[in-house]
């Protein structure tokens, strides 16, 4: 269960567990995901994809009656063949040459879903030599460098340098509605719908490609079936599809992923590479860290260049140390284009760094408790950018809490030489856009006081993690009405101005802000009215706010120094695995986490973030790895892509704390990513005490085979 | 095919070997019915057919000819499980929902927690971790 630091208010919404806004529709299946709405008239989508992963396009020959079809390919393209993000260079549908496995080509669109799958087309290949390996490629989508002191002179002041590398695989975010838009042709332009985080990002993608004016295009999220980053860029994509075929046809058009088809197509996580090397005192102290890190990025830039600066950001952990040399790239391989991935970069290089620091107290004979109390990040102290935290960094409170509620110590010592280890991660996760990211993203939230009451407009969207029910709770405490009275706006950008997308932990501390600023406002010209009052007198209006930086934070993206985010979030996990002596499986069997989050405007839907990141990030570390073979997933179902299920799944204890952080609603910060940052490092870190070093997630039976050193007893939790 | 789906008698014209899954969504209209991987793994698509929890994407329509079959909108929208649901956080992006609440609905009485894990083994969740599923059908049990 989860426990909750801060009192209660007793009349309030904020810090309740008031009643989930669309819970009801959930409970009962009248919540409507984008295949259960019916259009008419409607063609169905089939995409048809490489099959190499590298070559020029020679032929396409479509063996097929024509009548009744509707084929588009780049020719059709009104606007920009480009999906529109960041670099703009990955095309809607391949022109000419393909750089990987699974890269549409063509459309191919039919009234009758039987004779749709039937067709045939087949395309061949001038195929070219594909390149696999992201510290081999010849492009670089990003590079970023972070320096902080001098590193020779650190590792000068340094006792012992410990070194190591780290590597973690692609994951793939499964959420359980695969991805799905229906393009509708209207007024000239397209409405779409679908199952989406980010709809403005999706409406610019759209403009750019159809060659329309904005409001020409709209976008709608239908309920949707889980996103974690899944939903946030590569939507843009499909939506392309769907509207290249409807603006052709003149027809609605339905493009929905079978499971297959999206595990194959869709982004996932980064694989990475990192490499550590850290000067140290003898009594813990790190004089020295020198960080490489390497992210395979796929065929095409997405959002790489951010996945690698969060990664970056990340990389030194939340630990003290004068003198860091960190370097980063994100490079191009002949695979799949790998995107946003709840974490975003976060996980992957802490991961590393949290492996790295149980290799470090091996190596000086440090508990790796005590080693982290000695160097964790504390108010007055910098980050690796520069970044001075404040009073709401938490680092050693988690830390603390986390070993006192487990009995990390004792319980440590009890099961030496068994075949149970028991591990932990100390980590920390930005909450917001990263740098002037927020600034640049100028994001809006509207409040407009109608006849029905007081509705909240904003292009956040609810994908699970309580949304529609924190925004709500914030304005109807700041109001001071009753939470049932606050109605939220479907995410419609015909109605909604552009909050930003709904990533980077950014929904409840950023747009929630927005949100309260528009109450507060409100709330002054209500003056003594109730809404309902204030209406029937002089009738509605809106309140809109914009993003304001908070005094202080200040970044430079040329040098990388600065503030990196507003505030930070900051946990410690440990987890208790068991290794079969036989099979050499690796199972979780107790987990406890403490979260410091600001304030828990909602306890029950905070826990299920942090119940559920940290069931993912279990899954990282342990089962989930997508097996690629010649650029293409050779797993693409869940028969073999493992996520975790309830036997996977080890009871856990959740804690949070609450240290308030000034700017954010009632002292709010992120919370949805964070769980997943810290899981897999402490997995591994309960193996290496259980005597099988592992570097490489997720740690396989085979890789622990590999790894172990010693036979392993046949009766549990007994010593060898 | 006559089919009895909560409760009343439906006759659908459909191939016999159609999924249970499309002839629910398609013919008889009631999406709460999810798919979300077509082979078994996700459970999203659970219905009860005669009591029992089975995935209506493996059954061919003619297989179940003249069974009773329940599926989440035949549970009305006051029963002890629904309810719990949305209390105890049960729910999160809600496409497993309806699945996994077939699934607990076939549990029996009093499940202990042990006999929840078992038997929610075949039903994915991605948002939850599963606890807060656990929780909420424990409180459904109690009611």
């Amino acid at each position: 269960m989860y426990a909750s630091c801060l009192p209660v208010s007793k009349r309030g919404a904020v810090g309740r567990n008031v009643l989930r806004k669309e819970g009801h529709e959930k409970v009962t299946g009248l919540a409507r995901y984008i295949d259960d709405i019916r259009f008419d008239d409607v063609l169905y989508v089939r995409t048809i994809r490489s099959t190499v992963p590298a070559g020029e396009i020679a032929s396409i020959h479509c063996n097929l009656d024509r009548t009744g079809y509707t084929i588009v390919d780049h020719r059709d393209i009104p606007g920009r063949n480009v999906v529109a993000l960041i670099d703009d260079d990955q095309p809607c549908l391949a022109a000419t040459r393909v750089r990987h496995v699974a890269e549409p080509i063509l459309l191919l669109a039919h009234s009758d879903r039987t004779r749709l799958a039937a067709a045939e087309v087949a395309i061949a290949y001038n195929e070219t030599t594909p390149n696999f390996d992201p510290e081999r490629s010849d492009i670089s989508f990003k590079s970023i460098a972070i320096d902080k002191g001098q590193l020779d002179r650190g590792m000068a002041e340094a006792d012992v340098i410990v070194e190591g590398e780290y590597r973690a695989g692609h994951q793939e975010q499964l959420y359980i509605e695969p991805n799905g838009v229906v393009a509708v042709p209207e007024h000239g332009g397209v409405t779409l719908y679908g199952s989406l985080q980010c709809p403005y990002y999706v409406h610019r993608a759209l403009t750019v490609l159809l060659g329309l004016v904005p409001e020409k295009v709209r976008v709608v999220q239908t309920e949707t079936g889980g996103g974690f980053g899944g939903k946030e860029e590569y939507p843009s994509v499909i939506a392309g599809h769907a509207a290249l075929v409807a603006m052709k046809s003149g027809r609605p058009a339905k493009l929905i992923y079978d499971r297959v088809e999206d595990m194959l197509a869709t982004t996932k996580r980064h694989p990475a590479i990192v490499r550590h090397r850290t000067g140290v005192k003898k009594d813990g102290r790190i004089t020295a860290m020198d960080i490489d890190v390497v992210l395979d990025g796929g065929a095409y830039a997405t959002l790489s260049a951010v996945v690698l600066s969060r990664g970056m950001i990340h990389a030194s952990g939340p630990y003290r140390c004068d003198h860091i040399r960190a370097r980063g790239r994100a490079t191009m391989t002949n695979t799949p284009p790998n995107g946003a991935f709840r974490g975003f970069g976060a996980p992957q290089t802490q991961f590393a760094i949290e492996a790295h620091m149980d290799a470090i107290a091996e190596r000086l004979g440090i508990d790796p408790l005590r080693l982290r109390e000695r160097i964790a990040l504390k108010p007055g102290d910098t980050t690796a950018t520069g970044q001075k935290v404040g009073k709401d960094c938490s680092a050693l409170q988690v830390l603390r809490e986390a070993a006192r509620r487990t009995g990390f110590s004792k319980k440590r010592k009890m099961l030496e030489g068994s075949n149970r280890g028991i591990g932990l991660s100390l980590f920390f996760h930005g909450s917001g856009f990263t740098g002037g990211g927020e600034v640049k993203l100028a994001s809006k939230a509207s409040l407009a006081l109608t006849e029905r009451g007081v509705q909240i407009r904003v292009a956040s969207t609810e994908i699970g993690q309580g949304t529609r029910t924190m925004h709500a709770q914030i304005v109807a405490d700041t109001l001071g009405i009753p939470y049932d009275q606050v109605e939220v706006s479907v995410a419609d950008t015909a109605t909604v101005p552009d909050s930003g997308p709904t990533v980077a932990s950014r929904t409840c501390m950023i747009v929630g802000r927005l949100l309260q600023r528009c109450a507060e406002d409100m709330r002054a010209r209500l003056g003594r009215l109730t809404p309902a009052a204030y209406w029937k007198k002089h009738g509605g209006f809106v309140v809109t706010k914009q993003y304001e930086k908070p005094p202080g934070l200040e970044w430079d993206d040329d040098s990388y120094r600065g503030d990196a985010y507003g505030s930070y979030g900051w946990a410690c996990d440990v987890v208790e695995v068991e290794v079969d002596p036989i099979t050499y499986q690796a199972t979780p069997v107790a987990f406890t986490t403490v979260h410091e989050i600001g304030r828990a405007i909602h306890p029950m839907l905070a826990a299920g973030q942090i119940e559920g990141g940290s069931s993912q990030g279990l899954g990282y570390a342990l089962l989930e790895e997508v097996v690629m073979r010649g650029g293409k997933m050779a797993n693409a179902q869940l028969t073999n892509y493992i996520i975790p299920t309830t036997l996977d799944t080890p009871p856990m204890t959740i804690e949070i704390l609450e240290n308030p952080y000034k700017h954010g609603p009632f002292g709010a910060k992120g919370v949805g990513e964070m769980p997943i940052d810290g899981p897999a490092p402490a997995v591994v870190n309960a193996l290496r005490h259980a005597g099988v070093v592992v570097s490489e997630i997720p740690a396989t039976p085979e890789r622990i085979m590999r790894a172990a050193t010693r036979k392993f007893p046949l009766k549990p939790g007994t010593p060898s | 095919v006559k089919l009895k789906i909560n409760r009343r008698t439906v006759t659908v014209k459909a191939h016999p070997l159609t999924r249970l899954l499309d002839v629910l969504r398609e013919d008889c209209g009631l999406t709460g019915t999810k798919e979300g991987c077509g082979e078994g793994e996700c459970g999203a698509c659970t219905v009860l057919v005669e009591g029992e929890a089975v995935n209506s994407c493996l059954v061919p329509v003619a297989q179940v000819r003249g069974m009773r079959i329940t599926t989440i909108e035949g549970l009305g929208g006051r029963h002890p499980l629904q309810r719990a649901f949305v209390e105890h956080g049960g729910a999160q992006c809600g496409i497993c929902t309806p699945g996994m609440i077939m699934a607990a609905a076939a549990l029996g009485p009093k499940p202990s927690r042990e006999a929840i894990r078992n038997g929610l083994a075949g039903n994915l969740c991605r948002c939850t971790g599963y606890a807060a599923i656990y929780r909420s059908v424990e409180r459904a049990s109690r009611r």
